[in-house]
């Protein structure tokens, strides 16, 4: 299976299974539609093209030879793999949700302005160690293990969060683990000392701020219904400057409020931001700010101009990095990972304050995905094994996707939110997903040149 | 090659051989939280 597409005025073809991607000229990339899709070229197609002449005798050559070498229409050999592999999946990630409370108020906040459909309630560090002993129990031979700090608002319960990673640091030394933490913050509290010893401790930290001032106060609100841009922007500044423009993001959310969002992806990059992700809000299609399909030809539009826009950037000197276009072809994952997906439910789980798990931070509060406690020390054997046996070939839409070694099938909560099952994607997470990819690897042909 | 200037090679179907270690970053820990990106994670073995 190929995936041929036009971008960034080049003509890409990208071969799904082997993973190569080939940049063509508009001779070749015509011929692409002369196979059969099984590696046999078929000249009496070519000709009632009208695709004749020794140039495209060449061409057809060319693309010939990327059969014989396996760069191209090469075959699946990923869904035996799937079946075949007796995955041992341990938990090696957590989300700590630090605070079901937060001390902003914004419109499109899937956590329900921190209370997930339950009540205001912060962890307490006894929570928070018996899940760090939990997650060194239940990791087997993992060295490295994740700890995410979440809320609500992780700050508004700081004094937790250092406890835990201290406790962390020294069980880690003890039993072999090595814990990478993280933290994502509105910033409202954010001061010096908790600067510090973020910049100390985490490894990457997300910092939310959606762009322009006045998209991000218009939903970015505090309790008393005023923005809060002007209270967190230079703090994100001063912090992003202290880790010297690495191991971050601001990280901002789109809606249909504003499509034009390559303007707060410029925005951001004007205040002097390097690591940057602006990502569409998830909502359900009654909210009046959710995506819908309608909006996808805008949204595709103003993923193209701000690819033209970062590759611009990039090709005068200016490093700027867009989480959703970053892709290494190179060095990335390795088939496994790509076919098994986000590992919710069996490698990555949530934490409530209260010590409940569930399968990612998502669907915390859906009393259905209650997986155990972390005092109990064992999961849900249903869920976790509903979880781990799913992956792009248990999910028919992903399995003849050609996007699918890219999102590894998407979000599980996105699914089940949208289509009541996890392994039924959601179609307009799924558009704009696979333009994302088509932008990524253009982008990556485009700086190549 | 006149036609085709080949980006990058079969790197995911030369993954299989050595790959599934299972020691990189969960996908949605990095900044995302709502969707599942793979494809611009880092393997944590180094390849050479
Ligand atoms: S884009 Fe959608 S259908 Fe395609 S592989 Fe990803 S989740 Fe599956
Ligand atoms: S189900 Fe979705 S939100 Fe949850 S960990 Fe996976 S990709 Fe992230």
């Amino acid at each position: 299976m190929i995936h041929k597409f036009k971008n960034l005025g080049q003509y890409i073809v990208l071969d799904v299974a082997s993973g190569a991607v080939h940049s063509l000229d508009e001779k070749a990339y015509a011929l692409l539609d002369c196979y059969d899709g099984n590696g046999v070229f078929l000249p009496e197609n070519a000709a009632e093209l009208g695709l004749v002449g020794a140039e495209y005798d060449e061409a057809k050559e060319e693309l010939q030879s990327l059969i014989d070498e396996k760069l191209l229409f090469t075959k699946d050999i990923y869904a035996e793999i799937a079946k075949r592999w007796d995955k041992q999946s341990v938990v090696k990630a957590l989300c700590l949700h630090i605070a079901h409370d937060c001390n902003l108020r914004c419109k499109y906040c899937f956590a329900d302005g921190g209370e997930y459909m339950g009540k205001r309630e912060l962890m307490s560090a006894e929570v928070g160690k018996k899940a760090i002993d939990f997650v060194i129990e239940q990791s087997g031979n993992r060295k490295n293990i994740e700890i995410d700090y979440f809320g609500g608002e992780p700050l508004m319960n700081f004094d937790v969060v250092k406890e835990i990673t201290e406790y962390a640091k020294e069980q880690g030394r003890l039993r072999g683990k090595n814990f990478r933490f993280t933290i994502t913050t509105n910033g409202v509290l954010l001061d010096e000392d908790k600067q510090a010893y973020i910049n100390e401790n985490m490894s990457n930290v997300v910092l939310s701020l959606d762009g322009r001032k006045e998209v991000h106060d218009a939903v970015r609100v505090r309790v008393d219904g005023s923005g809060s841009y002007d209270r967190v922007t230079p703090k994100f500044q001063k912090l992003a400057e202290s880790r010297n423009q690495n191991n971050y993001y601001v990280r901002g959310t789109f809606t249909r409020d504003n499509l034009d969002f390559a303007e707060d992806v410029k925005h951001l990059m004007e205040l002097g931001f390097e690591q940057i992700s602006v990502e569409p809000v998830v909502a359900p299609e009654t909210e009046d700010y959710s995506i819908r399909r309608e909006d996808l030809p805008a949204i595709f539009a103003e993923y193209d101009r701000l690819a033209q826009i970062l590759t611009n950037t990039r090709k005068s000197g200016k490093f700027v990095n867009f989480f959703h276009f970053m892709i290494d072809l190179e060095q990335g994952p390795c088939a496994y990972k790509r076919l098994s997906g986000c590992g919710s439910g069996h490698e990555y789980l949530a934490v409530t304050p209260s010590g409940d798990l569930y399968p990612c931070h998502q669907f915390v509060g859906k009393p259905e995905f209650k997986m155990g406690t972390v005092f109990e020390g064992k999961l849900d054997e249903n869920i976790r094994k509903r979880f781990m046996n799913s992956n792009i070939y248990t999910k028919e839409a992903c399995s003849t996707c050609w996007n699918r070694f890219y999102c590894s099938g998407g979000c599980a909560a996105n699914a089940f939110n949208m289509n009541g099952d996890i392994d039924k994607p959601y179609e307009i997470a799924c558009e704009m997903q696979k333009k994302r990819t088509e932008c990524a690897i253009a982008m990556a042909a485009a700086l190549s040149e | 090659m006149k036609h085709v200037k080949t980006i990058s090679g079969a790197n995911l179907a030369k993954s299989v051989n050595k790959g599934g270690c299972g020691e990189c970053q969960t996908s949605c820990q990095s900044a995302c939280k709502t969707s599942c990106t793979v494809a611009n994670q880092k393997c944590e073995q180094k390849k050479d």
